[in-house]
């Protein structure tokens, strides 16, 4: 197998609120092959989104990369300095963000944000900028008329669609998307990931994908990374996560979610409980608290991220004995019923 | 966490002060309400502290007339004036008419502009274009000539004033406060106070008022400098009271007696002193409720 | 079968925007939320109001809570227009018409005590005060918090959302109504404890019978806990059926494409392209005849030309010149 395109190992990232030092990220592992998708899932504050802003080091003020390496291309995007970073951003490593519109400056209009990316980071000529802004508007399935708009003159999935064309105009080799169909409504958001995704066959890029949602992971992504308060707890490909996951989180996470396609409606199961506060993290396995299979090494002992097959990395003590846990798991009972 | 929520919500006096949150955090805002605590002091205590009447024309113990002493001389602190009163009782009872007018100018200008705030923000319709209507006549009214103006058609007193802030100074507050019943009228607690049947005054005084009241000491704290400075403005131009011992009578009456050409500065420093204090002091204030309330502001 | 609880017949609500200007670059300054809608609910019917944002469904809901007031047409609860009651019958109606709201951190009084949250309906209701306690007992527990007792003193930003959002739906209980809205319920809540909330909202439904409309974008959710769905697009309804047939033949062009466009959480779905483009136009200038033509593949001259009007195909009310079995 080819060198991956990403490579993240060991990862801390921690956030200072007043005295406490929070670790939303703590020791996070895991590739991006070259020409995927990778979809990093999981809960509001499960650290994935803190994960994939790292990427492209626009963190916040007081949040500070505490450990660890992010290999791209040959590089350390943790150790390179700030002016290697800046060059290596949008160049190679693009980001598309929830809301297109924190992207977008409502006072110019859109041809212009994107000529003067493509002059200011690409070297273009003015008129050579202006014909790679109609390729692009054509490339994401904007009509090239609508470039003298206004951002507000947009839809809510044009505005997407500008976004990605921002993103895409110096052709990186990744793109970080977090959450870019979340706001928008089913029929949008359909076309944005059938546009993002024949994109990425057309270009070879590779992206990251930030999401909560395990259908659109399932549409689209080639692996998978699931992450429960701070950690990586599986990842693996994607296929092989929704049918055979081998952590318990990621299967509570299947119980909750709604089939359509399914013959009946079934029983949705919530997994009760909430995440822990990452302020004061419990010792051992985080998810112990609201794991029906936890055991007593479980509340005491931290399962350490392992191979348990080629490609499928799992952190959990039971891992082992997943394939029984699976069928227990998809008894509502086993769930219990808390909040 | 657990604590501190229990405190700020426990008693019905610790709620008020959560409610109006001082604004002892920021150093300039903590500096001016150092300044107003002395000045109110002052003017609360004004007979005990001021050594004689400040109308008093006094004389020295040889029947001289007791005029124009330097401070210090014979037990006159800032010494006194071309009539023989005693200028630091002056700034003392001065003290008393400029909070008096201060306070009751800033209550009125926060408490009309709070409730037509909340009727025109809240009710929307016929009643916000009235009182909006009203605000623009507000606004079109030149607010020194209008004092002058009421002052010449009624007696000569501090209330004049009051009144004409009062009339006029509410379009601000008004305007602003609509702007944010607007927003809370949207907010989702407040519409589900609708769905289970809390009438209109509850809605408004239990859950939208409480989110407005620091915006309006914000405004009645702006108000309280303006009112002073309004009120000596008006005694400097002579149509203030003349039996009112106020900051701005002493101006006008170190004016007219020439003390400038006379250089006789510890008459008109003192209470030009107090002035730009107490006034610069409702700004601190105030500014420190912008912080609260707008803290992006501050950065 | 027994009179309809809630009947609404060609109900409109058009708002006015814009200005003169806006008028005058041929914009029309009217937009049509909701525009001549007519269905009506039996007692204990849940039905689930699908739809894109901007399609009404939102404005739908407020007017049967009396959040909004049409502008044409008819909105009656028990035969009652809505709009028209006053004094002690608005205030029954308040008792009896609930609404349950998307975001649970803006729908509680963050200054309010989850006791006092809940106090402020038995209040405005004029319940005698001495069952108060109980009764907040009762609604914590209806809607699965346990020990409820625990919850009285503390304050909204102590709550996760998904305990904050049992604490919307006991105030929306707390009165037994009859007829609640819930409006997107779980968008803003976290996957883990979406399926609880959905799970209480069945289980209180059915044991107080309620009649329901469950506001959504999401026709997976809608299917969890509606019987009955109206499809709606820019204020219309499109296709009104049961849940079941719509999910698995919708008839409508534009149902076609809602079901097609959920994703699941398998990975071997389909890929094909959606039969649809575009997004929706732009509201205060919809397309003539047919509000869905200009995106919809079957579309022809007679669909500009004439507004569909809905006709009965099997189980279904279908809004298209074509739509057939």
């Amino acid at each position: 197998m080819d060198a991956p395109l990403l490579s993240v190992k060991d990862v801390s990232i921690a956030y200072k609120v007043g005295a406490l030092d929070i670790v939303a990220v703590s020791n996070a592992r895991f590739d991006v092959p070259q020409g995927s998708i990778v979809g990093l899932v999981g809960e509001s504050g499960c650290g994935k989104t803190t994960m994939a802003r790292a990427l492209t080091r626009v963190i916040a003020d007081n949040a500070r990369i505490k450990a660890g390496q992010m290999q791209f291309a040959g590089q350390d995007i943790v150790s390179l300095s700030e002016k290697d970073m800046n060059s290596l951003r949008w160049r190679d490593i693009a980001f598309i963000p929830q809301s297109a519109m924190n992207s977008l400056d409502p006072v110019y209009r859109v041809e212009y944000q994107i000529v003067e990316v493509l002059r200011d980071r690409g070297g273009l000529s003015k008129s050579a900028a202006r014909k790679r802004a109609v390729e692009l508007f054509e490339m994401v399935g904007i009509d090239p008329g609508r470039l003298r708009d206004f951002p507000h003159q947009f839809s809510g999935g044009m505005r997407q669609r500008a976004a990605i064309a921002l993103a895409l105009a110096l052709e990186p080799k990744l793109v970080v998307a977090d959450e870019p169909v979340t706001a928008l409504d089913v029929i949008i958001q359909r076309q944005i990931l059938d546009q993002l995704r024949s994109l990425q066959r057309e270009l070879g890029l590779s992206v990251i994908m930030v999401t909560h949602d395990i259908s659109v992971v399932a549409y689209i992504c080639d692996r998978t990374v699931v992450m429960y308060a701070g950690k990586v707890v599986e990842d693996c490909d994607t296929a092989t996560l929704l049918n055979e996951p081998l952590h318990p989180y990621t299967m509570g996470l299947k119980n909750a979610f709604p089939d359509l396609h399914s013959a009946g409606t079934g029983i949705l199961t919530p997994i009760a409980g909430s995440p822990p506060d990452l302020a004061n993290p419990p010792p051992g396995c985080r998810f112990a608290a609201r794991c029906p299979f936890a055991t007593d090494q479980c509340r005491v002992e931290e399962p350490m991220l392992t191979e348990d097959a080629p490609g499928h990395f799992v952190a959990c003590h039971r891992a082992v004995e997943a394939a029984a846990l699976r069928e227990e798991a998809k008894q509502p009972g086993t769930w219990g019923t808390a909040a | 966490m657990p604590e501190t929520v229990a405190d700020t919500h426990e008693s019905g006096v610790a709620r008020i002060f959560a409610a109006i949150r001082l604004p002892v955090g920021d150093p300039f805002a903590l500096a001016g309400l150092v300044i107003y605590a002395v000045f109110i002091v002052t003017a609360i205590c004004a007979p005990y502290i001021a050594p004689y009447d400040p109308s008093e024309i006094l004389y020295t113990a040889d029947y001289d007339l007791a005029s124009d002493l330097p401070p210090g001389a014979k037990g006159h602190l800032l010494g006194t004036t071309s009539l023989g009163r005693d200028i630091f009782s002056q700034i003392v009872w001065g003290a008393r008419s400029a909070l008096l007018v201060g306070f009751t100018a800033a209550f009125m200008v926060a408490f009309i502009g709070s409730i037509v705030g909340l009727l025109a923000g809240y009710f929307g319709g016929w009643v916000d274009a009235v009182l909006m209507r009203l605000a623009d006549v507000a606004f079109g009214i030149p607010f020194l000539p209008f004092v002058i103006v009421i002052s010449a058609f009624s007696e000569p007193s501090i209330w004049n004033t009051v009144i004409a802030m009062g009339l006029v100074l509410w379009r601000d507050t008004g305007r602003v406060i609509r702007s944010q019943v607007l927003s809370l009228r949207s907010r989702g607690y407040v519409e589900a106070a609708r769905v289970v049947g809390s009438s209109d005054l509850k809605i408004i005084l239990r859950h939208i008022t409480p989110n407005i009241l620091p915006l309006s000491f914000l405004y009645g704290s702006i108000a309280i400098g303006w009112a002073i400075l309004t009120e000596a403005s008006i005694s400097f131009l002579g149509f203030g009271d003349p039996d009112a011992i106020s900051w701005g009578f002493m101006l006008q009456d170190a004016f007219a007696s020439q003390a400038l050409a006379r250089q006789a500065y510890y008459w008109f420093i003192p209470p030009g002193l107090a002035i730009i204090l107490v006034v610069s002091a409702g700004f601190f204030i105030s500014r420190g409720y912008e912080n609260l309330l707008f803290p992006k502001l501050g950065r | 079968m027994s009179d309809p609880i809630i009947e609404l017949k060609d109900t409109k609500l058009h708002y006015k925007i814009g200005n003169a200007v806006s008028a005058m670059m041929g914009l029309s300054t009217t937009v049509k939320a909701v525009d001549g809608v007519s269905f009506s609910l039996r007692k204990g019917e849940s039905v689930g109001l699908l739809g894109e944002s901007g399609c009404g469904k939102t404005s739908m809901g407020r007017i049967l809570v009396r959040l909004e007031e049409i502008t044409g047409g008819s909105a009656r609860f028990e035969g009652d227009e809505i709009g028209d009651l006053k004094g002690s019958d608005l205030q029954r109606f308040r008792s009896r018409s609930q609404m349950i709201f998307q975001n649970p951190f803006d729908a509680v009084n963050p200054r309010y005590s989850i006791r006092k949250t809940l106090e402020e309906p038995l209040a405005n209701a004029k319940i005698s005060r001495s069952t108060w306690h109980q009764r907040i007992i009762d609604a914590l527990d209806l809607v699965g918090l346990g020990d409820p007792e625990q919850f009285l003193e503390r304050y909204p930003h102590q709550l996760s959302g998904g305990q904050l959002q049992r604490v919307v739906m006991a105030r929306a209980l707390i009165l037994e109504p009859d007829f609640v809205v819930a409006d997107e319920p779980v968008s803003m809540l976290d996957v883990s404890v979406r399926a609880g909330v959905l799970n209480v909202f069945r289980d209180v439904r059915d044991r107080l019978g309620l009649t329901a409309i469950y506001i959504s974008h999401d026709l997976a959710l809608v299917r969890y806990v509606c019987e009955r769905t109206i499809v709606m697009y820019l204020g219309k309804i499109m296709e009104d059926g049961p849940t079941e047939d719509i999910v698995h033949d919708p008839l409508h062009p534009y149902s076609q494409a809602l079901v097609a466009a959920v994703p699941t959480p398998h990975v071997d779905q389909s890929h094909d392209p959606l039969p649809i483009g575009g997004g929706a136009p732009d509201p205060r200038n919809p397309p003539s005849g047919c509000v869905f033509r200009d995106r919809c593949p079957r579309a022809q001259l007679r669909c500009a030309d004439e507004v569909p009007q809905p006709r009965r195909i099997g189980t279904r009310l279908v809004a298209c010149h074509f739509a057939s079995v």
